[in-house]
Parts: C-alpha cells; sequence; structure tokens
C-alpha cells in the first residue's frame, strides 16, 4: 500500500500533530507520519484516533513510522 | 475518558501534594510554583537581592531528578536542541515577566484557584486569552523549526547542574542566601519537599502532564486529554484546601496576591503567549530539560535569568499590586513575542507531500 508521507522529525509538539492535521485535510483517505519521540507519537496516535482513524506503528531505527489509514 | 487515568492520577496527586506542601510550611497557595521556586533560587544564587525571595527550593531539585530517571527507565531520554535556542531564552525571560505580574505560573494559577483566591480567575480568562493568540500563529504556520540530536553527555549536564546544586544546599549552605523573612523563609521541610519534586517530576515526565498543553489541545484539537490533568489538580486541590481549612474565598487579602484585575489578565496572557510558542507551560519546560532537551534547558536558564532581572529591575508585583516598571516591561514583552511569532511563520507549505513513497520498516 502507498500513502503519502509526511516527515515531522525534530519537530516539538503540538507541531507534529498540526502537520497531521493539515495533510489529513489535502490526504484524507490516509498518511503515513514519521515520528522520532514517544510524545509525538502518543499525541499523532491519539489525534488519528480521535478522527476516527486506525493507526499501526512501525519502529524504525530511531523513529516510528505511523500509518493512519481509514 | 479511555486512555486518561494516568493524566488524571498524576493530577489528583500533584493536588494532594500541593496541597500538604502548604500545610508543611510552603507559602498560601503555593505547594507548587515553577516560576516562584525558580525565582527563590535565583535569589539563593544572588543572581538578585530582593531579600525576601530567596531560598533553593527542593521541589524544583526533585522535579529535575524524578523527570531525569524516568526518562531513563523509560528509554525516553533523548538529547537534542537547536530549535531557536535565543528565541527560546527570550521566551523564557518573558514567561517569567508574566508569571511575576501576575504572582505565580499556570501550575499556581490552578491552585491559586483552588484556594479561594478569586483572581486567579482573572489569570484563568488571561491565560486562555494569550493561547488563543498563540494558537493563530501556530494555525498559521509558526514553527521554530527542528530540533537535531546532540551528544548524551550534553543532556546529563543539566541534571548533573541541579544534583550539585542539592548537594551545596545540604553541605555547604552557607554559601547561599536564604530569606529570613517573606515568602522565601516560608518552606516545608528540605527532605518533603524534595520527595514531593521526585514523585511530581517522574509523574509529570510520563504523562506529559502540562497546563498550557491542556487549553491549547482543547481549543486546537477538542482533545480533553491535557486538560484533564489540570482539572484534576483543580478539583484535588480545592477539596485538599477545604478538609484542612486552607480554602478563602475573595479577591482581597489572598496569601502573595494581588487584586488588580487588568494586569493579573495581563501577565497570564503574555505568559500564556509565550509558553504556547515555546510548546509547553514553566513546569513542563522544566521535565523536558531533565529528559535531554537542550532547548528546554535554554528555556530554563531564561526564566532563572528572567526572575533575577524582575527583581533586580523592580518589574515583579507584590501584594500591594503591579509596578509601573512591570507594566512597561509587560507591554515590551507582549511586543517582542508578537515579533517571535510573526517572523518565525513558515511562509512555504509546511506540510511536504510526497506521494508515492514508500517507508523501509
Amino acid at each position: 500500500m502507498k500513502l503519502s508521507l509526511i516527515d515531522t522529525r525534530g519537530r516539538s509538539c503540538p507541531e507534529p500533530v498540526l502537520m497531521t492535521k493539515k495533510a489529513l485535510q489535502i490526504s484524507p483517505e490516509g498518511l503515513e507520519v514519521l515520528v522520532d519521540n514517544m510524545t509525538a507519537r502518543e499525541n499523532v496516535t491519539r489525534y488519528a484516533k480521535n478522527s476516527g482513524y486506525n493507526v499501526e506503528v512501525k519502529q524504525d531505527d530511531n523513529a516510528y513510522v505511523l500509518s493512519i489509514t481509514k | 475518558m479511555k486512555g486518561n487515568k494516568g493524566i488524571i492520577f498524576t493530577g489528583v496527586v500533584v493536588g494532594i501534594i500541593s496541597v500538604l506542601l502548604v500545610r508543611f510550611g510552603n507559602p498560601g497557595n503555593m505547594g507548587f510554583c515553577i516560576a516562584c521556586f525558580i525565582r527563590d533560587i535565583a535569589g539563593a544564587l544572588g543572581l538578585h537581592r530582593a531579600d525576601v525571595v530567596q531560598y533553593v527550593r527542593p521541589e524544583i531539585i526533585g522535579l529535575v531528578i524524578g523527570a531525569f530517571l524516568m526518562a531513563i527507565a523509560g528509554k525516553e531520554f533523548n538529547v537534542r536542541g537547536g530549535s531557536a535556542p535565543f528565541s527560546r531564552f527570550v521566551l523564557g525571560f518573558i514567561v517569567m515577566v508574566g508569571a511575576l505580574m501576575f504572582l505565580g505560573c499556570p501550575l499556581r494559577m490552578i491552585l491559586r484557584l483552588a484556594g479561594g483566591d478569586l483572581n486567579a480567575i482573572v489569570g484563568l480568562v488571561g491565560f486562555t486569552v494569550g493561547i488563543s493568540i498563540g494558537i493563530v500563529f501556530l494555525n498559521k504556520g509558526f514553527s521554530l523549526k527542528r530540533t537535531y540530536n546532540l551528544p548524551t553527555f550534553e543532556g546529563y549536564l543539566f541534571p548533573s547542574s541541579i544534583v550539585a546544586l542539592f548537594v551545596i544546599l545540604l553541605i555547604v549552605p552557607s554559601l547561599l542566601i536564604f530569606s529570613e523573612k517573606g515568602p522565601g523563609a516560608a518552606h516545608a521541610p528540605v527532605m518533603i519537599a524534595l520527595a514531593a519534586g521526585l514523585i511530581v517530576g517522574a509523574l509529570a515526565q510520563k504523562t506529559r502532564l502540562c497546563t498550557v498543553g491542556g487549553i491549547r489541545d482543547l481549543i486546537l484539537f477538542k482533545d480533553w486529554h491535557l486538560i484533564s490533568g489540570f482539572i484534576a489538580i483543580l478539583v484535588t486541590a480545592l477539596v485538599g484546601n477545604m478538609v484542612l481549612g486552607q480554602f478563602k474565598l475573595g479577591f482581597a487579602a489572598q496569601p502573595i496576591a494581588h487584586t488588580d484585575g487588568l494586569w493579573n489578565f495581563l501577565g497570564m496572557a503574555l505568559a500564556g503567549f509565550g509558553s504556547v510558542l515555546l510548546g509547553g507551560c514553566p513546569l513542563r519546560q522544566l521535565i523536558l530539560a531533565s529528559e535531554g532537551n537542550i532547548d528546554s534547558v535554554i528555556t530554563v536558564i531564561g526564566l532563572t535569568f528572567g526572575a533575577a532581572f524582575a527583581h533586580n529591575f523592580k518589574l515583579a508585583s507584590s501584594g500591594n499590586g503591579p509596578t509601573p516598571n512591570g507594566q512597561i516591561a509587560v507591554i515590551i514583552g507582549f511586543a517582542v513575542v508578537l515579533a517571535i511569532a510573526y517572523f518565525n511563520i513558515e511562509k512555504s507549505i509546511d506540510v511536504k507531500m510526497k506521494e508515492d513513497v514508500q517507508i523501509e520498516a
């Protein structure tokens, strides 16, 4: 499956969540979000779930890939 | 409210401990106050000479060590920095000027409210307005840009400095300056204050408790998660104060507070606006600083510098009300924060969509 990707690494909250929110407006079917800290991972996941998406987390070295899908 | 148990539990613990610290000797409605405590430490180090607010608050030492140990235990100690450090220093400075206009950080604002101090309602309205102004800029693309990884050793220096301060407090306190009267002379026993800080620091690290984040996320994302901690502190401390007879409803004659509504409003609006740009309240900055965020270390130094400056140049309010110097400083503070907010809006679209990119996981 190919999803659009945003890279939020190095950004501190709430920026990763805001970027996810904006990206989901452009790409409402789903998204992959690259995050590099637990706070951002939790916050983006909570936002996506509250917005009615499913979230899958994959660990990738020092980052996490959050797959946000309907 | 699924998933909110941890943060509500933390709020309850913070509420109980705050009420008990006052019982054990801290100034009224000042179980915890990050701004006041950093100011007191600045005084103890001789960075300012306001002789009523000088003391090394063990709560701060405990918060840092508790958060540091919890971050290590949870494998969340991650050393990073480089996101507009001097802007953060300046914002920290200005947040402190706003907090000392009101006489308390956002955490003490909640505790003042829980003690029946109605001036804190005015502060809360100002705080919310300040956060809302910050959110306008966040939505326009405000960013202090990304952080970068730094050497791990860099991250140990801040907690180590705090431990060194504690060692000095225990072994050579004669190096430090201690108030003989006033709020600086009112404090809980050292080990109780340290334990209180350790518990709250560890819990706040784990749950990301943040007073600014609570109101921000509610407005921005309709997310009740963080604010549920805020509400838990308020309710618990309110009940605790009533049980212990520490509750006194009214505007006048509240402990370490003044009744000038306009400047209570503006002080907290400035603190809220600055904190939202920093990404968290003074408590949160202290916790982040302890888990390796060097930008937050710089922010804490900005808070400390702001506190020293505020007392050396008579910007801080007292029970008698605000000072003319403080009023001028708050207005200048708004101008500077607005400039930082405006000039850090990312002009280019900040969401870079890459179609058909496959992530190798």
